[in-house]
């Protein structure tokens, strides 16, 4: 009812796989995508590490005070690519969402990180990151610890890092606590994810005053993939199957796998010291907008 | 009873408003012309009041010092956002026209006793000074103006946080500026963030907290996630003294605390002592 002047904030994206569809469903909301982004049995990064490679090495700890669990950091090899891969990490069973805060990092999480990250560097490896979080967790140890600091220094310092990077936003994009591990060469997102400054039910109960208003919130902060492609935020639509990711996972997962050898291969051509400079361009470029 | 009173207090309460402010913190009394002479900040408890960008510029250049730069930089509406009331791009134009400046912080050129710097001020008044897109636009021209010119570059910041009306562009604003900030330190050049109150949200978890220096003045709310939102996740009081600088400085987030009357000569006392400037 709020935004009966803008009726048009749906899915400006091309579908690729669905045109000649025979019977007429309803155009997905906006909401809608919210839904599927959270679906629960929408692929995870644990999904994801199962399918490409089950042996996986994770390495823990940020050196400092923790090893946050809710943060995945280690080598893994993708369609036989070596890579530094670091994601939120969502569990799936109760006792395993408890233990991975729901994918909430801590500062340590965001400090380990970029110590794997930094591993990249050295020794000449690409970088994926999986972003899939409602938000950095808001807790008293995480301040003290300085969660603003931990994000903030991920943003400087992958800014510069000398190491292709691949940012796939695979479910929730959620503000600081998604960009913490977002900045990168190629931005990648899935057709279904979404990405936020902050959440629909956040942003309603502050501008709508009642966080019902969340399907109105999301329609007004334009957070779709065929937005953000739009808003020149992203880069990369990635498919999903009809429906959504959790209707047919293993197509999803094979389907993102491709994508970011795609993308490795083309970055990996370019000298580091260039990809460093397009970084910027790109970032710099963002919210700059002709009079 | 009530007749009575409200017919007394009526006629007292203008002058009272017009002549006196009253502490947030504390609730003193204050004449308002001492107030100003004392930096906007409480004589009883030391509280350290909200400056404007203008007010802030005008207490760290040196007098006619300030050339502002990329002022034609004004806020925009990618989204064409809308809420319940209002739309984004009739509430910033209102803003704008109130407050006199094009965006959330105003940046420039500037002599700090002497030295050649380049300066930002955020405005609270602006929209809570959040981080929209003309605000990182500022951010990232001043950056680079101060690599070009070798100078300093002194951020002082006063935001809720990022900008909801402006989406996911608000939020690619925190890497923005931390990235052309990580270039300028990059080049051996000196960056300080000056921290006053509120820093929070998204401009807290980027280039706020990412100086060569981090100060920040007393008793000034620093954080990344609101109170509120802390209480209802850990489902447990907070104690008073969380998210302000005193206790930032404690867990090792801050360089220094520094109070106003204080802030120009410690600035130019350390930026001497870092780059031998004259």
């Amino acid at each position: 009812m709020a935004t009966t002047k803008k009726p048009t904030a749906k899915k400006p994206a091309a579908k690729p796989a669905a045109k000649p569809a025979p019977k007429k469903a309803p155009a997905p909301t906006t909401w809608d995508t919210v839904q599927i982004a959270r679906h629960p049995d929408r692929p995870l990064l644990i999904d994801y590490l199962a399918a490409w490679d089950p042996q996986a090495n994770e390495l823990h700890g940020d050196r400092l005070v923790a090893d946050d669990p809710a943060m995945f950091a280690g080598l893994v090899t993708i369609g036989g690519e070596r890579v530094v891969l670091v994601g939120h990490r969502k569990g799936r069973t109760t006792e395993e969402k408890i233990a991975y805060r729901f994918g909430m990092a801590n500062p340590d999480g965001y400090r380990k990180a970029m110590r794997i990250m930094r591993l990249a560097e050295k020794f000449r490896l690409p970088i994926v990151t999986l972003v899939d979080t409602s938000g950095a967790f808001p807790g008293l140890d995480a301040e003290a610890r300085g969660q603003a600091e931990a994000i903030a220094k991920n943003l400087a310092d992958m800014s510069v890092l000398k190491a292709p990077i691949v940012v796939v936003v695979t479910g929730e994009g959620g503000s600081g606590g998604a960009l913490g591990i977002a900045v990168g060469d190629r931005i990648l997102m899935l057709e279904h994810a979404i990405y936020s400054v902050i959440s629909p039910e956040g942003c309603a109960s502050i501008l709508w005053r009642d966080g019902k208003f969340a399907p109105q919130a999301a329609e007004a902060l334009k957070l779709t993939s065929g937005w953000l492609k739009k808003l020149g935020i992203i880069d990369e639509i990635v498919p999903e199957p009809k429906g959504g990711a959790h209707k047919d996972p293993a197509k999803a997962i094979e389907t993102v796998k491709q994508a970011i050898l795609k993308a490795i291969r083309e970055l990996k051509k370019v000298p580091v010291e260039k990809l460093v400079e397009q970084r910027y361009a790109k970032f710099a470029a963002m919210g700059r907008f002709a009079k | 009873m009530a007749w009575f009173t409200k017919a007394q207090e009526a006629p007292l309460r203008v002058p009272t408003e017009a002549l006196w402010n009253v502490c947030k913190k504390c609730g003193a009394y204050t004449p308002k012309d001492e107030y100003a002479a004392n930096l906007k900040v409480c004589p009883a408890c030391g509280a350290h009041g909200r400056l404007s960008a203008r007010e802030r510029i005008a207490l760290l250049a040196d007098k006619g010092s300030f050339k502002e730069i990329a002022a034609e930089v004004i806020a925009h509406d990618p989204l064409a956002f809308h809420d319940a009331k209002d739309a984004y791009a009739q509430k910033v134009a209102a803003t704008r026209e109130k407050t006199g400046i094009g965006e959330s912080i105003v940046v420039g050129t500037a002599k700090l006793d002497g030295i050649p710097v380049v300066l930002g001020a955020m405005d609270f008044r602006f929209m809570g000074g959040s981080l929209g897109s003309g605000t990182g636009e500022r951010i990232l021209q001043a950056a680079e103006t101060a690599r070009r010119l070798k100078r300093p570059l002194i951020l002082c910041t006063a935001s809720g946080g990022a900008r909801m009306q402006e989406g996911i562009v608000s939020l690619m604003q925190m890497a923005k500026t931390c990235a052309a900030i990580q270039r300028l330190r990059d080049e051996g050049l000196l960056y300080v963030s000056v921290m006053t109150d509120p820093t929070t949200g998204g401009v807290s978890a980027s280039y706020a907290m990412v100086g060569d220096l981090n100060i920040a003045e007393p008793k000034t709310l620093i954080g990344f996630a609101g109170r509120r939102v802390i209480e209802t996740t850990i489902k447990q009081k907070l104690p008073p003294e969380f998210q302000t600088s005193e206790y930032l400085l404690e867990h090792g987030f801050l360089d220094k605390i520094v109070a106003r009357k204080d802030l120009k000569a410690f600035l130019a006392k350390t930026i001497r002592f870092l780059t031998a400037a004259k």
